[in-house]
């Protein structure tokens, strides 16, 4: 059952208004204008013993993903290609009010919208993670875990899963038998092929403006959000309208125009990193470097 | 305000139905009256609420077909105890805030060691009341501080639609002098959707509680008083 | 299965549908005697019932807002509405639909009427051929109608397909389960705002604003519908 929120943190009426006011003028209250995302920081592969992760920090938003692959059977609608399987957590170390127990509504929906905008577009080539056709293929888990959250998890959640695919290496395996196959972790060489990059871009609506990347007290305060899941060719791969107000056409309209803007930064972000990931590889998870 | 009204009087209307476009004046804003079940969006006036059109002097108005009741102060209502506290009772008025009625108003010098509130009203009893203060942010309170109020011992209860109440009793009490007058029988109206009825016998009590329930089924019927006049007529012709 | 020709050599759907052609929508109001409100809204083979119970008090206590009503929506499948027995238990599907259908209610309800109160939103799904989460936000609309809860508008549900290269609109399980792209949209046609949008499946820019255009123009007509059939039932209540 969906209940409306009743756990939310309460925001000062103060700080509400000066929020509101400095919106009406175009301002944002950490300075940022209304196009901008904030600071982004990347650590690539800061867990080891996962086949591929990703931290990514979005402001005060931080996001880890760690993909894992063990073998098992595939769906039995798709016999020839291997499972994606995501999930993310809101650990309650992530916020005051969160609550430990089993995903919540949001953190459901934030999973599903990031499976979605891999999914359809293919971005991950399944096919090609058979280990015994019909019988044993890869399960892919991405498992997105927050930290710390300041709004946007979404975005934030994208750009950590995206990146930890992009890092992930397959172990080697030795098929003894179909109920007898080894799986060397020491050993991972081939990357998990991918066919293209996916972002998110969201997009928050207040009256007519438009606020990219809205933080956690923008959330708080806005009318509604709308995610845009977009492929490095331009092609929209997924939709997801949030929040408690509708939208007008026009405003969607634009907020379309501005996501796909967006969405090429981000793919240009992706591609530095993948061109450079000695740059954002740290020994250890050296969070007080993120942090400062 | 000047309104070309667009739906004609006693007209059903839906959430979202135009009842009305502002000429005068440009409204671009948005304005609610919750208690007129209209809003004012971009010069438009709309219902918000199933229910039928209402115009006089170039005003629109709707008045709902359904709906939950919600109290206001100085209503008439009939409850009935649903729990019992150390200083007060919890009555439920058939809406979604819990009546309080405070040991105060039943018990003289009330004095929670000496007095035990189950002792003068206990669960399952119904009371007439009057909502004494309500203001949505807590739960209304109750008085039976006045004339014929507090438990209800005889008689029978009947529930209609809260909806329903201006309709029971009609223009200028109408309707209430004939179901009365007819039958002979006293009825109390609350503004919750209770009735309290006493009758002379059994057959004018039955003859009675059919009328209520063609009222409560078809309310805005056209000629509805006469219908019910006549039907009330030919049924107790036949006793 | 093969995927089977989802639009045909004449340019029709599998079923014989035009590409901008609704199922046989069917709806009625009050049909539960228990709940406040109530609806069924079916989309052809999409069968969806819907009630709704208050306002009324909040439990637990501690969900109770100072200043407006908390509202309580559950999407729910029944075992028996899918061709494979479908777990009563909820899914993370339902969870997530669940939410975008109260928000989409959320938008609408005049929820600052009744503060600390709770208005619940039940919506079944007796058989699913297709579009049940937007079949299930008409119902629910309508439901609410039903209990003469305060709102701005009506909200109309359709989904608009991407099969075989085209545009379509509402579409059915097959076109779901085969086609490219899935765009459910809920709509409040009388005050013009998109209160459900999601996009499950590719499509270009272009195809994104022709297919919201698409919905919008099939939302417009099962609003009609919606507001017939509340318009039929309390004509009961003026007639003799």
């Amino acid at each position: 059952m969906s209940t409306t929120p009743t756990k939310q943190p309460v925001i000062p009426t103060i700080k509400r208004e000066t929020i509101l006011r400095l919106l009406k003028r175009g301002e944002r209250i950490d300075g940022r204008k209304f196009e901008d995302y904030r600071n982004i920081w990347i650590a690539v592969n800061p867990i080891p013993k996962a086949e591929g992760s990703a931290l990514v920090k979005l402001g005060n938003t931080t996001v880890v993903t760690g993909i894992k692959l063990e073998i098992g059977a595939p769906y039995s609608d798709r016999p020839y290609e291997g499972v994606l399987q995501v999930h993310a957590e809101f650990v309650p170390l992530a916020s005051p009010t969160f609550e430990p127990g089993p995903p919540d509504e949001d953190a459901i929906e934030v999973a599903r919208v990031i499976d979605r905008s891999l999914r359809e577009p293919h971005a991950i080539r399944l096919e090609d993670l058979v280990i015994i056709p019909t019988k044993k293929v890869w399960i892919l888990f991405n498992d997105l875990y927050l930290l710390d959250h300041d709004g946007n998890i979404l975005d934030a959640g994208m750009l950590s899963s995206m990146l930890a695919l992009n890092f992930t290496k397959i172990p080697s395996v030795v098929v003894e038998a179909e109920d007898n196959i080894i799986i060397n972790r020491e050993q991972k060489e081939k990357p998990l092929p991918l066919n293209l990059n996916v972002v998110t871009i969201t997009i928050g609506v207040f009256e007519e403006n438009l606020l990219v990347d809205p933080s956690l007290d923008e959330e708080l305060i806005i009318d509604s959000r709308i995610t845009f899941a977009v492929d490095e060719n331009g092609r929209i791969v997924g939709l997801q309208k949030t929040g408690m107000k509708g939208i007008k056409q026009e405003t969607f309209e634009a907020a379309l125009d501005l996501a796909l803007r967006k969405a090429k930064e981000l793919h240009e972000l992706i591609g530095k990193v993948l061109n450079n990931p000695q740059n954002y590889t740290k020994p250890s998870l050296a969070l007080e470097e993120l942090w400062g | 305000m000047k309104l070309k009204i667009l739906v004609a009087d006693r007209q059903i209307v839906r959430p979202g139905d135009i009842l009305a476009i502002i000429e005068d004046e440009e409204v671009e804003s948005f304005k609610y009256l919750p208690e007129k079940h209209i809003y004012i969006l971009k010069g438009k006036v709309y219902s918000d609420v199933i229910g039928i059109a209402s115009i006089s002097n170039n005003e629109v108005s709707v008045i709902p077909l359904e709906g939950t009741y919600i109290p206001r102060p100085g209503d008439l209502v009939i409850g009935v105890v649903t729990g019992i506290g150390i200083t007060s009772w919890v009555i439920d008025i058939r809406s979604p805030y819990k009546g309080i009625l405070n040991g105060t108003e039943v018990i003289e010098n009330f004095n929670p060691i000496m007095h035990n509130l189950r002792d003068y009203l206990d669960v399952g009893d119904y009371i007439l009341a009057r909502i004494a203060a309500f203001d949505r942010s807590r739960d209304p309170i109750l008085t039976i501080k006045g004339k014929d109020l507090g438990k209800i011992t005889k008689g029978v209860v009947v529930e209609v639609k809260p909806s329903r109440v201006s309709r029971i009793i009609g223009k200028k009490g109408s309707m209430l002098n004939i179901l009365t007058g007819l039958t002979h029988c006293t009825i109390t109206v609350a503004q919750n959707g209770v009735l309290w009825i006493s009758c002379p016998s059994d057959n004018t009590l039955n003859a009675l509680v059919e009328a209520i329930n063609i009222i409560n089924r078809k309310p805005h019927m056209r000629g509805l008083t006469e219908k019910i006049k006549l039907f009330l007529m030919q049924k107790l012709e036949r006793l | 299965m093969e995927k089977p020709v989802l639009i045909r050599e004449d340019g029709l759907r599998h079923d014989g549908r035009k590409p901008g052609e609704l199922r046989p929508i069917r709806m009625e109001v009050g049909v539960l005697k228990n709940s406040d409100g109530s609806a069924i809204v079916e989309y052809g083979g999409t069968k969806v019932i819907a009630a709704v119970y208050g306002p009324r008090e909040t439990y637990p206590k501690h969900l109770i807002l100072p200043d407006r009503a908390i509202i309580r929506c559950r999407y729910h499948m029944s075992p028996f509405s899918t061709s494979e027995r479908k777990s009563p238990a909820p899914s993370r599907r339902e969870i997530e639909l669940s939410k975008v259908i109260r928000e989409a209610l959320e938008a609408v309800v005049f929820t600052e009427l009744f503060p600390r109160t709770t208005i619940d939103i039940f919506i079944e799904v007796l058989q699913a051929d297709g579009g049940t989460r937007t079949a299930g936000l008409t119902a629910a609309s309508l439901a609410l109608a039903d209990a003469g809860i305060p709102m701005r508008d009506l909200v109309a549900g359709v989904a608009v397909g991407k099969v075989d290269g085209v545009l379509v609109l509402d579409i059915d399980e097959v076109e779901d389960e085969y086609g490219e792209a899935d765009m459910p949209v809920g709509y409040a046609a009388g005050i013009d705002e998109i209160v459900l949008l999601q996009l499950n499946g590719v499509m270009t820019k272009d195809e994104v604003l022709e297919g919201i255009k698409l919905a919008k123009k099939g939302a417009e007509h099962i609003y009609k519908v919606m507001k017939e059939t509340l318009y039929k039932k309390y004509l009961k209540a003026l007639e003799s």
